[in-house]
């Protein structure tokens, strides 16, 4: 009796400060929260830093910083800062590089998940990667003396003479080229290739979560295997693939060294896509380490607001409509 | 049995003809641009191999960069700079982004779950340009220099996605019953999870990790205003000065990390914007060695993570 009272108020007295801590659960679960509130935080501190640190930047000039001009002006010297330039040419170069890389992608995702046989599909899946993967300034060393040279160069030369004569598009594709190929059309076919890996792969994701009674009905109905592909797995899919443009949009928009190093960074008041131009990235990557002044840093970092608003708001819209499809698939599979 | 094959009009068979005509040939153009999707990869590959190859030697790895017009010298600075600055990133980076995948992978759906998984996938479509503009903010104004914490710092943010992304899938892959089965048995939730769940997952965290690696490794953009640069960079002059004037491990440590460090891919774009053939030939052979790097580090984890997944599944 006297043992058994000992042993309840000795096992009582070792517990209960492991009650009180609930064996570590409690610090445990802090740590966890800890670790998965950094990643909001440091969104919304980039967002704060950038905003901080461009506020005179923004004072002084309003939104006449981005708007349209035709005789922009960027002299540092003289403190004199209008972005229009740099906006143009990322808006130019990343939507070329859309143009090219979706049909592209669509088409490649289309042979990964639906034609391709089983012992090609993780080889080629795995090269889709490795030019993932592929550090950026190595496609910017290869585009300078391989791929501008040797294709850009011909190709502008070719549009400037077909394309540049035809009166509306002229001053688009107004020559000449250079004949080192560098130029905006370079950076647009440079940025194709770097963004076709990341729309191919969410376009062959989305493919391969639809339903195989998608396929199955439409075959049925006596449609051949392009009919079924074109006409009802491309629309079921539609949101998710726009997604996945707008991803590969995002990084277009911020990619920085490859287009540094291709797209010649002048200023000059051509809107030719066969001249070289500026990017939004690359100018802060040119001269934000050498800015002369306060407000020349200012600018700049208010250029990299305007990015990073630009691609958030892309990635938001992306992951809500890849989400939706998947979302939508997984209720008509359980229903 | 008896052909069921219905009469077709002259025009029925026609059309007919010109869909199959339409499905084959959009289905052959599709290979086709498959095949187009990969030159640049191989066009890619055999350049640096072929360019990058005939100026690698060992002093490449060995000497620090000669001035110009002198024959030899290598990039022992950026080799240096890019193992600490990514072991600087790895250092930051790893235990928040397991302890995130954690609670992604056991509480997926609460607010903050949800939260993290969509933060997660903004995080990674973020400009690394607008990642070094934020470094250089955080780090390198309060600090008043550059310097390779700056660049650790801004590579770790980076990382993070992917280190996430991939160990919360890992740890999703444990089967449940052996972490229920540590649970019934009375091991707190702290003890099960990194006594059992985690080195249960540990091979496919660490590959997330090398793929987390691979990309910092090859990233320049964050660099350019927070590591910015220093041709003079030199680990082991700074060990041994640092052994010779009886300085502490931490106080040399310090030094290593509190100034301005170059990485390869830095050097890369230096020196291909430098009109001397000798740079030139040197950064493509800086190509070659970050593309080894990253080829190596993106197959190895690739391979590691088929294997491990025919095993569960087997």
């Amino acid at each position: 009796m006297l043992n058994q009272v000992k042993a309840i108020f000795s096992s009582r007295r070792s517990t209960w400060p492991k009650r009180l801590y609930g064996h570590g659960d409690p610090i445990w679960t802090l740590l966890l929260i800890f670790g998965s509130l950094l990643v909001p935080l440091l969104i919304l501190a980039v967002g704060w830093m950038l905003w901080n640190q461009s506020a005179a930047a923004r004072a002084e000039f309003g939104w006449n910083f981005l708007l349209p001009t035709l005789d922009a002006n960027w002299d540092p010297i003289a403190s004199n800062f209008q972005a229009w330039p740099f906006v143009y040419g990322t808006l130019l170069t990343s939507v070329v590089a859309i143009a090219l890389a979706v049909p592209m992608s669509v088409g490649v995702a289309i042979f990964l998940a639906e034609l391709c046989p089983s012992w090609l599909r993780l080889p080629l899946n795995w090269m889709i990667e490795l030019l993932a993967a592929i550090p950026s300034v190595v496609y910017g060393l290869w585009g300078i003396f391989v791929f501008l040279p040797n294709i850009v160069a011909p190709v502008g030369s070719l549009m400037s003479k077909t394309l540049g004569q035809i009166p509306g598009l002229a001053p688009l594709f107004a020559g000449p080229m250079p004949h080192s190929g560098v130029s905006r059309l370079g950076a647009a076919f440079i940025l194709a290739i770097m963004i076709m890996p990341t729309i191919t792969a969410v376009t062959r994701d989305v493919l391969l979560s639809i339903p195989n009674s998608q396929r199955e009905a439409s075959l049925a109905l006596g449609s051949t295997q392009w009919e079924a592909i074109w006409k009802v797995l491309l629309p079921y899919g539609l949101s998710g693939i726009l997604g996945a443009i707008l991803l590969g949009l995002g990084r277009a928009l911020g990619e920085t060294m490859a287009v540094t190093m291709v797209i010649g960074n002048s200023i000059t008041g051509k809107p030719s896509l066969l001249s070289p131009g500026y990017t939004m990235a690359s100018v802060i990557a040119n001269e934000f380490a050498e800015a002369v002044s306060e407000l020349h840093s200012q600018v700049l970092i208010e250029i990299g607001l305007v990015l990073f608003f630009l691609t958030l708001a892309l990635n938001v819209a992306a992951r809500l409509l890849v989400w939706s499809v998947a979302r939508r698939t997984l209720q008509e599979v359980r229903s | 049995m008896t052909d069921v094959q219905p009469q077709l009009t002259v025009n029925q068979a026609a059309l007919r003809a010109r869909r199959k005509a339409t499905s084959a040939l959009m289905l052959s153009l599709t290979g086709v641009m498959t095949l187009l999707a990969v030159v640049p990869l191989l066009s890619i590959i055999g350049y640096v191999v072929y360019r990058g190859g005939k100026s690698l030697d060992l002093s490449f790895f060995t000497q620090l960069p000669k001035p110009l017009g002198m024959e030899g010298g290598g990039v022992l600075h950026a080799l240096e700079g890019t193992i600490v600055m990514t072991t600087l990133a790895a250092i930051f980076a790893t235990p928040p982004g397991i302890l995130a995948a954690f609670y992604s992978a056991y509480h997926p759906n609460t607010p903050l779950g949800v939260a993290l998984r969509f933060s997660t996938d903004v995080l990674s479509g973020v400009p690394s340009i607008v990642i070094g503009l934020f470094g250089y903010a955080v780090i390198v104004v309060p600090a008043r220099h550059y310097s390779g914490l700056a660049g650790g710092a801004a590579l770790a943010i980076l990382m993070l996605p992917t280190i996430i992304r991939t160990a919360e899938e890992m740890l999703k892959m444990v089967p449940h019953s052996l972490r229920e089965a540590s649970l019934a048995l009375g091991a707190p939730e702290w003890k099960t999870a990194l006594s059992v769940v985690f080195p249960a997952a540990l091979n496919g965290i660490i590959t997330g990790f090398l793929l987390a690696v691979a990309r910092a490794a090859g990233e320049t953009a964050p660099l350019l205003f927070t590591a910015l640069g220093n041709e003079r960079y030199d680990v082991g002059m700074i060990i041994r000065n640092g052994v010779a004037q009886n300085q502490s491990v931490l106080q040399i440590i310090g030094r290593i990390v509190d100034q301005p460090v170059d990485s390869l891919p830095l050097t890369l774009w230096k020196y291909a914007q430098q009109p001397y053939p000798e740079r030139i030939e040197q950064s493509w052979a800086i190509a070659l060695v970050l593309m080894i790097l990253v080829l190596a580090l993106n197959i190895f984890a690739r391979l590691w993570v088929e294997s491990r997944k025919r095993r569960l599944q087997g």
